[in-house]
């Protein structure tokens, strides 16, 4: 098992209105000089979060720094989040910082793979929908949402409304039992040689 | 149904299709760098798997290195342990390796051009969003995460959807001075950053025909800014002339069998895109982008667009706009610039040092303008010298340093101070991209150079002699 199953989550969310938001942002890079996968939850969104080069300064009108969102495992985020660069390292601090879903009404694509290769959820909802979550959320950070898998349905808990979601079959079977892509290869060793036999170069 | 070029090639590398989910893709090149690659090595290692084809992934150091005294021992401690991390992984496994010194070392997107490695009709992929470059030559290549290099490595084949089809078309020819990279930023600045996500874009028309190898891997490199999955250019007889006799480039009769089949890799003429978009080449002039994604482009002699101006959540635009310091309404000529940093596996090969050296030739650097130029390979610093531009570079005032990723991404020691505005070749005016509270202004290698001439935004057009 690759990582933890997701089947249904119910938490609270921090919600970042801001389009386009790429990785550069989510983890800049010069902290991507580690050679393990070590904790990158202080460097999510760090120069968003902390003034200057030091973590004890916190920049307080941030919605990362407000502790009244503390503990939510969902962002909501702007349209096209997750732009730029490939680096997986702004998923690992995604779910190092505690989060297992990201909702949005788009996502760059390299990031929404990234994200379900890590079992991180990128959550697409129709814009009129992540504005309703927004709103929610922005006027009260205890508002709850439900992500439930199983189902593909995402519910705003207050007033009950929802909306679903799309996700491929092979995808959905991965997140809920924490599978990954790699152990599905290894099993498909004979076909790849073969394969590969007819490949020129 | 007639097949794009994209579906020819895409088609030919799919082990299986799964229903309602990805198809397997097969995997002909792997470039891996010292910075995506670490995890992968050690993901391999935990899951007691091993790299099942050594001689199809091909390692070079980029990211993190010095572009000074690359001789000495690297500096920064986190940066060196990469590096040798990099040597030990490729040392293990038997992967070719191009470490600091290497004569092939260099810009992973520069060097596997340049080696021959990088062929018509092959599937390619890097831990770098900036594979989209190897697009040029008709191939189909594009960035992944680490985990799907670990994929790569262990199985040589990676699992996703096949992408939907878009081309994009420029007609006629451009006007004199107006280059590929302006071609680029105007086609994004159209499109927006998202304008291309979920596509993977095929460019047609004229302008590319007419398109050098170098200028076609400037296009397609920043196909994944309007978030493409990556570019294509169908081969012709410019990308054989290119790849021919290069290191890994078929040789003999297989040369011949090769060409034979690139000439196939065409878009059927009845061939249906998801989307298809036309542009006329003379409405494209020198670019510069004001913003901080790399959508946000305007002509050379614009303004900045007013709120009113633009689409999308003016909120974003305002922060951007603050963050670079800026106004609605401002013009881009004539801003007092701090930095030029000519590099990066947009714009670092021979033809882009012509173009620098063609504006600064016979004119001094402004006094105050730090100006960085970083080529991307050691065959490019050869071609430099050759071409008598190093004198010329030299005469103007410039210093010549060594390959590498370097200000691009400012990983290394070549980072741009707060607040300083740089004009850059490179393909990201993130927020601290180049460095934090770095301010940054994309544009071509001649804007670049007139900038680093007259120590404010110049149009270079204004410079040259013709």
């Amino acid at each position: 098992m690759a990582y933890d199953k997701f089947e249904v989550l119910v938490s609270k969310a921090y919600p970042l209105p801001i389009e386009n938001v790429d990785t550069d942002q989510i983890l800049p890079a010069r902290y991507l000089k580690a050679t393990e996968r070590t904790a990158f939850d202080k460097k999510f969104f760090r120069d968003w979060r902390f003034k200057n080069d030091s973590e004890d300064q916190p920049i307080e009108d941030f919605i990362l720094n407000d502790t009244r969102y503390a503990g939510s495992k969902i962002l909501i985020g702007g349209k096209n989040f997750g732009s730029g660069s490939s680096r997986e390292h702004a998923v690992w601090s995604v779910y190092d910082f505690g989060l297992r879903c990201v909702i949005s009404s788009f996502f760059a694509d390299i990031f929404r793979n990234n994200c379900l290769n890590i079992g991180v959820l990128p959550v697409q909802l129709s814009p009129k929908f992540v504005e309703i979550l927004l709103e929610a959320t922005i006027k009260n950070p205890e508002t709850e949402i439900k992500v439930d898998l199983p189902n593909q349905v995402v519910t705003l808990l207050l007033t009950g409304v929802c909306e679903s979601f799309e996700i491929n079959d092979y995808k959905k079977r991965n997140m809920l039992n924490g599978f990954d892509d790699i152990d599905y290869l290894k099993n498909m060793k004979n076909a790849i040689m073969e394969f590969s036999e007819k490949r020129p170069f | 149904m007639a097949n794009t070029l994209f579906d020819k090639i895409w088609d030919a590398h799919v082990v299986k299709k799964i229903k309602n989910g990805p198809d397997v893709l097969f995997i002909d090149r792997h470039f891996i760098h010292e910075v995506t690659s670490p995890v992968a090595f050690l993901g391999l290692k935990k899951r007691g798997n091993k790299v099942l084809f050594p001689n199809k992934t091909f390692a070079t150091a980029d990211h993190n290195t010095p572009t000074l005294n690359q001789h000495l021992p690297i500096k920064d401690l986190l940066s060196a342990n990469q590096v040798k991390t990099l040597e030990e992984n490729t040392k293990q496994w038997g992967i070719s390796h191009w470490g600091l010194g290497d004569k092939n070392n260099g810009i992973v997107h520069v060097v596997g051009p340049e080696s021959g490695l990088t062929l018509p009709g092959t599937t390619i992929v890097c831990g770098d969003s900036h594979t989209s470059t190897h697009g040029a030559f008709g191939a189909i290549a594009f960035g992944i995460g680490t985990s799907e290099v670990e994929m790569v490595l262990s199985s040589q084949c990676i699992m996703q959807p096949k992408p939907k089809s878009m081309r994009i078309k420029v007609m006629g020819k451009l006007e004199k001075f107006v280059t590929p990279k302006d071609v680029i930023l105007f086609i994004i600045s159209k499109l927006t950053t998202s304008g291309a996500t979920r596509y993977f874009v095929e460019y047609a028309g004229e302008v590319f025909e007419e398109m050098s190898m170098e200028g076609r891997m400037t296009v397609c490199n920043m196909s994944i800014e309007m978030g493409a999955r990556g570019g294509i250019i169908a081969p012709d007889e410019k990308t054989f002339e290119y790849s021919k006799g290069r290191e890994f480039a078929p040789k003999g009769d297989d040369w011949d069998k090769a060409v034979k089949y690139w000439k196939t890799l065409k878009t059927e003429e009845n061939a249906v895109f998801d989307k298809d978009i036309s542009f006329a080449a003379q409405e494209i002039s020198p670019m510069i982008t004001f913003g901080t994604n790399p959508g946000m482009g305007i002509s050379i002699l614009g303004k900045i667009p007013t709120t009113e101006e633009i689409e999308g959540d003016v909120q974003t635009y305002k922060k951007a706009l603050k963050y670079m310091q800026f106004e609605e309404g401002d013009a881009m000529m004539g801003k007092k610039i701090d930095y030029v940093f000519l590099g990066s596996c947009t714009n670092a090969r021979i033809e882009d040092f012509r173009a620098f050296s063609a504006v600064v030739r016979g004119h001094k650097k402004a006094e105050n303008i730090i100006a960085w130029l970083v080529p991307g390979s050691h065959k490019v610093v050869s071609q430099i010298k050759e071409e008598g531009l190093l004198e010329v570079i030299t005469n103007a005032g410039f210093e010549l340093r060594e390959p590498g990723c370097s200000a691009c991404l400012a990983m290394n020691d070549d980072k741009v101070p707060a607040g300083k505005l740089v004009v850059s070749t490179s393909n990201r005016n993130f927020e601290g991209r180049q460095g934090p509270g770095a301010r940054t202004l994309l544009a071509s290698p001649l804007v670049a150079a007139a900038a680093a001439i007259k120590g404010v935004i110049t149009d270079p057009r204004t410079l040259i002699e013709i």
